[in-house]
């Protein structure tokens, strides 16, 4: 199995997603079979090849610096889950 | 006179300019079908009383002398967009009561052409799967089945909903989101039309990203004129979107001419891989007939890197969908699940808004973008990316289109190929690599299997030549005759 | 100069790298057009990019990019005609999307050169090794309710070009001097407005000590957020005595995150960082490489404003300034303006006095700005015509300067008014002179018998019985012909 346990606990917490203890194992295997999957990539050469980040044959687009967007507030809390006087909410953080 | 159901898009526009019927007719009509038809789950949100609102404004519109190039005309939407003060899920329940405050580019952009909106459309969460199966909401029926077996069948994914609601008459057409096949694969499960467009062809702005260097909405409709009207009316540049081409949309109706004498058809051996089912060959084999007969030339080419393109697919994809997914964090809306601190707030929020596929998916992106894997994985399947356009981009120095099967598959059975996702993914084997390159792939319907199953053939064009595409397609579509409809849908 | 701390087991030499964060001045974000005014109601500049929300996408700002390549100019660097956005992934209240647009490893701009200008006239080189630009974060409030932190997105979005420096600072005044002459250039170019205050510039101190004589860089660590040059020149000084005092006791140093407290004047370790980091960087897929033309570099070069060290040069040549009154006067751009006015055809070394003496005197005494100053610059430059003129004296000439700061009047106005005009009618000096000369007899015949320290006494007494307005010169002249 490519990935262990450990390897899979660190993955989920970099992911920010619980998995119980009791699950680790199921989930090592599963994602074990994918990473052994990818790995044929590594029979083919990839001497002098440049990355392909994205298909387009374009450069990046440049926008004029107006001020065109924002001051919707309403909208922006609109959806939020806990929200007070202006702000978003969140459990406290310590910092 | 034919159900307002059973229309083409073509027919209900032309019915509508001729007054046969009014657009509040026409989505009545649907509206009374999409109720019917509930069981196939194929929306996640009907919207009745907007769409027949919308239908008479449409008809006040045409009153004036005002109509758009999709007047008038019901069609679905697939969740995957958002739209404005309409609810928004992505089938996943992180996002279960989201109701965004802004309306996506593509789906405004056919509001503006005057179409009429019935509702959204069930997916795979996240339009990660190619069952549909992945749905928070619950898979789609397909409407067809096998001869004699009532055992319902998926419709293919992730746009299973929108493939279902186009094949089952209740909706003329419906918007579909395709990152390694999720437009194409349902359209072949379906019996219908679905085209992916070139990269960079319709606005990303306002859909929910899976993985942003692949993803492409496009039509699926019930005939390649219909593709070629509402593809017209979604396409077109957005300054929004960086990444959107600044490229005049053609007239794709126009293309359809029906001439496509001395055109080099590309047959790719690599699509022909051991294994490969009967069925499939000779439907495949029938296609290329088909092209000769109207004067096209078929020609053998190699697209050597093809075999590579899922394990590439499967790096490159999770990897932007775990960056892409970490804004569902249960801040700013969607699901939140309370922890004693930010993190394990985080922590639960994400373990109980994700299902089972998304979050394996996350993982695995997380994982060949981290520290030490970065270049084994990432970094190579982006250079093995490159190699695989490159391959496309040598074919079309020889060939005008290439022509392959869909899906190694029929629609298959709810429950298959569940037990082991990599048996899931192979179903991508024949797009894949079509949306690695960025390229415009169609699927439509070329027949049936012998268990009555439609089967679809994949026309796959050069960047930004979707007319070709479509005029090919156009062409097989008459030699075809495909009239064959799912169970449950009269004639 | 060389700092060097004197622990127990020899000499300890402090290696510094400094990471500025500079809000770049635009109007809108770097990808969204929400404002990016400071002090508004939380969340009212806010775009639903800026929140994250689902479908959104980015869209460069090209005031942002010409500004960071005016920055990468004003620093000799090389500007990188490609550069690529990427996302650094991780996840905070405050950032909405769970990933950082910023560059990694092709930023905008690449190796530059800071010069320093240290308090004794001296400079020193310090090198840059990049400037990218990447987004703000938005911000967190931990004070406003008991259980929650209350989150604040209007920051979000707003464009940063952070400035690496090479760890080429040896001390906390190198480090102080390198912030100020890194603002003053930022300033100059209108590219941040340097406010440490408000937060618009950030520092980070990444601080290793090392035994004088060792090649090698040891375990540095990395005090966050430091925004006052003195906090920085605090912290760093802190910092440096903690890990000497921690290698002399035998310990290590484990490489972390720090904050610095200014209230007690130390660092600490900050908790939520420690967890270990990965943040996997890849290019951001909404976005494509940023390729600059050459007539957009080409034109922003030809747009530059004379910069600090130039201008200092040129200080130098043309007004003779001393280098370190010509380093005073160009640390602002406004400040060396207002010289520039006042000096403009008069006599430098006496325009530089007046403007780094009693002008700022005034302007420190009077809490006054070089914006808006005590004395316009067209006033002082009048007022040194009246000196040069010989209207006034010197003397006058700092009462008329007072007088000035509190009324704001021309110069000549106040010379009129209260009748300061210098006397230099040959009669009436010479009757001034013959007055005193009368007067003291005794005192002449002292002086006459070699008592020449006299001479002042009478010079004081004309002066005196003139409230001053005597041109002094020619006092002097007729007293020694009176007295010879």
């Amino acid at each position: 199995m490519s990935l262990d346990k450990a390897t899979v606990r660190t993955i989920a917490n970099l992911a920010r997603i619980e998995v119980p203890d009791e699950e680790l194992d199921h989930l090592a295997g599963e994602l074990s079979r994918i990473v052994d999957f990818v790995e044929q990539l590594s029979e083919v050469n990839t001497d002098g090849v440049a990355p392909m980040t994205s298909v387009a044959e374009m450069t990046l687009p440049r926008r004029q610096d107006v001020v065109s967007d924002g001051n919707c507030r309403d909208g922006v809390l609109a959806n939020a889950p806990d929200a007070d006087d202006g702000f978003f909410c969140v459990p406290k953080v310590v910092e | 006179m034919t159900r307002l159901t059973d229309l083409t898009m073509a027919q209900a526009r032309d019915g509508l300019a001729k007054g046969e019927f009014t657009s509040v007719e026409l989505t009545e009509a649907h509206v009374k079908a999409m109720e019917a038809a509930r069981g196939l789950n194929a929306y996640i949100t009907e919207t009745p009383d907007l769409a027949l609102e919308q239908a008479k404004a449409s008809d006040e519109r045409r009153r004036k002398g005002e109509a758009g190039a999709m007047e008038g005309l019901p069609v679905a939407i697939k969740d995957l967009f958002c739209t404005k003060g309409v609810r928004t899920t992505a089938a996943s329940k992180i996002l279960h009561d989201f109701t965004p405050p802004y309306e996506s580019t593509v789906s405004d952009n056919l509001l503006k052409a005057g179409a009429v909106s019935l509702g959204k459309t069930n997916l795979d969460e996240f339009a990660m799967g190619s069952s549909n199966m992945t749905s928070h909401f619950g898979g789609v029926t397909n409407p067809w089945k096998r001869r004699g077996d009532d055992s319902p069948l998926v419709p293919g994914g992730s746009s299973g909903g929108s493939a279902a609601a186009v094949a089952a008459r209740i909706a003329l057409g419906a918007t579909g989101t395709d990152t390694g096949g999720s437009i194409r694969q349902p359209a072949a499960f379906c019996g219908i039309v679905g085209i992916k467009p070139t990269y960079g062809r319709c606005s990303r702005w306002g859909t929910v990203a899976f993985a942003s260097s692949l993803d492409q909405a496009g039509p699926m409709t019930r005939t390649v004129r219909d593709a070629a009207i509402m593809l017209g009316a979604m396409a077109g540049h957005d300054p929004k979107d960086s990444t959107s081409a600044p490229m005049a949309v053609p007239d794709f109706e126009a293309a359809l001419t029906g001439d496509i004498r001395g055109l080099k058809v590309g047959i790719p051996k690599e699509y022909r891989p051991e294994g490969l089912s009967d069925e499939i060959a000779k439907v495949w084999e029938q296609g290329i007939e088909w092209l000769k007969a109207a004067g096209a030339e078929p020609v053998e080419i190699s697209l050597p890197h093809t075999k590579y393109a899922l394990a590439t697919y499967y790096i490159v994809a999770p990897a932007e969908a775990s960056s892409n997914l970490a804004r569902y964090d249960g801040v700013r809306f969607g699901l939140r699940v309370d922890g004693k601190s930010l993190d394990e707030m985080y922590a639960k929020t994400r373990a109980e808004g994700f299902g089972s596929e998304v979050k394996r998916r996350i993982m695995i992106g997380t994982y060949v973008l981290s520290a030490g894997y970065y270049d084994a994985y990432y970094a190579k399947a982006q250079k093995v990316r490159a190699l695989i356009a490159e391959d496309f981009r040598k074919a079309y120095e020889t060939v005008d289109v290439i022509l392959t099967p869909t899906a190694p598959s029929a629609a298959f059975g709810m429950g298959e190929k569940m037990d082991d996702p990599i048996t899931m993914y192979l179903n991508d084997v024949f797009t894949v690599p079509t949306s690695l390159a960025g390229l415009p792939g169609l699927s439509l319907p070329a027949g049936l299997n012998a268990e009555g199953l439609p089967l679809g053939l994949q026309l796959i064009g050069r960047p930004f030549d979707e007319e070709t595409v479509l005029k090919v397609a156009d062409v097989m579509e008459q030699a075809a005759g495909f009239t064959a409809r799912p169970a449950g849908v009269e004639g | 100069m060389s700092y060097i701390i004197q622990g127990e087991t020899g000499e300890w030499e402090v290696v510094i790298g400094l990471e500025v964060h500079a809000q770049v001045i635009s109007k809108s974000k770097l990808f969204s057009g929400a404002a990016t005014d400071f002090g508004s109601e939380p969340n009212t500049q806010v775009s639903f990019i800026d929140a994250g929300m689902p479908g959104m996408l980015p869209v460069i700002n090209e005031v942002c990019v010409e500004q960071a390549v005016r920055t990468g100019l004003g620093l000799k660097a090389q500007i990188n005609k490609t550069s690529v956005f990427a996302r650094k992934n991780y996840f905070y209240a405050d950032l909405p999307q769970g990933y950082q647009i910023s560059q990694y490893d092709q930023p905008i701009v690449g190796e530059g050169t800071i010069i320093l200008d240290m308090p004794d006239g001296s400079t020193r080189e310090v090198g840059i090794e990049r400037l990218h630009l990447e987004q703000d974060a938005g911000k967190s409030m931990h004070d406003q309710h008991p259980t929650k932190s209350y989150i604040d997105l209007n920051r979000s979005g707003v464009a940063l070009m952070e400035i690496v420096s090479k760890p080429d600072m040896r001390s906390p005044e190198e480090a102080g001097a390198y912030l100020k002459k890194l603002r003053s250039i930022l300033r100059y170019l209108g590219t941040c407005d340097g406010n440490m205050e408000e937060g618009s510039m950030r520092c980070d101190c990444n601080v290793s000590v090392r035994k004088k004589g060792e090649t090698g860089l040891r375990t540095r660590c990395e005090i966050k957020n430091v925004n006052s040059v003195r906090f920085v020149m605090q912290a760093i000084e802190h910092e440096a005595m903690r890990h000497v005092e921690i290698y002399e006791s035998g310990g290590d140093i484990k490489q972390e995150t720090r904050l610095f407290d200014p209230n007690k004047g130390e660092t600490r370790s900050m908790r939520s960082k420690e967890q270990a980091h990965d943040y996997r960087y890849f290019p951001d897929p909404d976005l494509l490489p940023l390729v600059l033309e050459d007539e957009l570099i080409e034109r922003i070069k030809a747009d530059l404003p004379e910069l600090p060290d130039e201008k200092k040069d040129r200080f130098i040549r043309d007004f003779k300034l001393s280098p370190y009154d010509a380093g005073v006067l160009v640390a602002d751009r406004a400040t060396a303006d207002f010289f520039e006015t006042v000096a403009s055809g008069r006599d430098a070394k006496m325009a530089a006095n007046w403007v780094m003496g009693d002008f700022f005197g005034a302007m420190n005494r009077l809490g006054r700005s070089i914006e808006n100053p005590p004395v316009t610059a067209e006033n002082l430059g009048k007022l040194l015509d009246l000196i040069a003129d010989n209207t006034i004296s010197g003397r006058i000439a700092k009462e008329v300067f007072e007088l000035m700061t509190e009324t704001g009047k021309d110069p000549s106005v106040i010379v009129e008014e209260k009748g300061l005009k210098q006397v230099t009618d040959t009669g009436a000096i010479e009757q001034a002179c013959q007055a005193v000369v009368d007067a003291n007899a005794d005192k002449v015949a002292e002086y006459k018998s070699g008592k020449d320290k006299l001479f002042g006494f009478f010079v004081g007494q004309v002066m005196k019985n003139t409230q001053g307005k005597a041109n002094p010169a020619m006092v002097n002249e007729i007293l020694k012909k009176l007295l010879a």
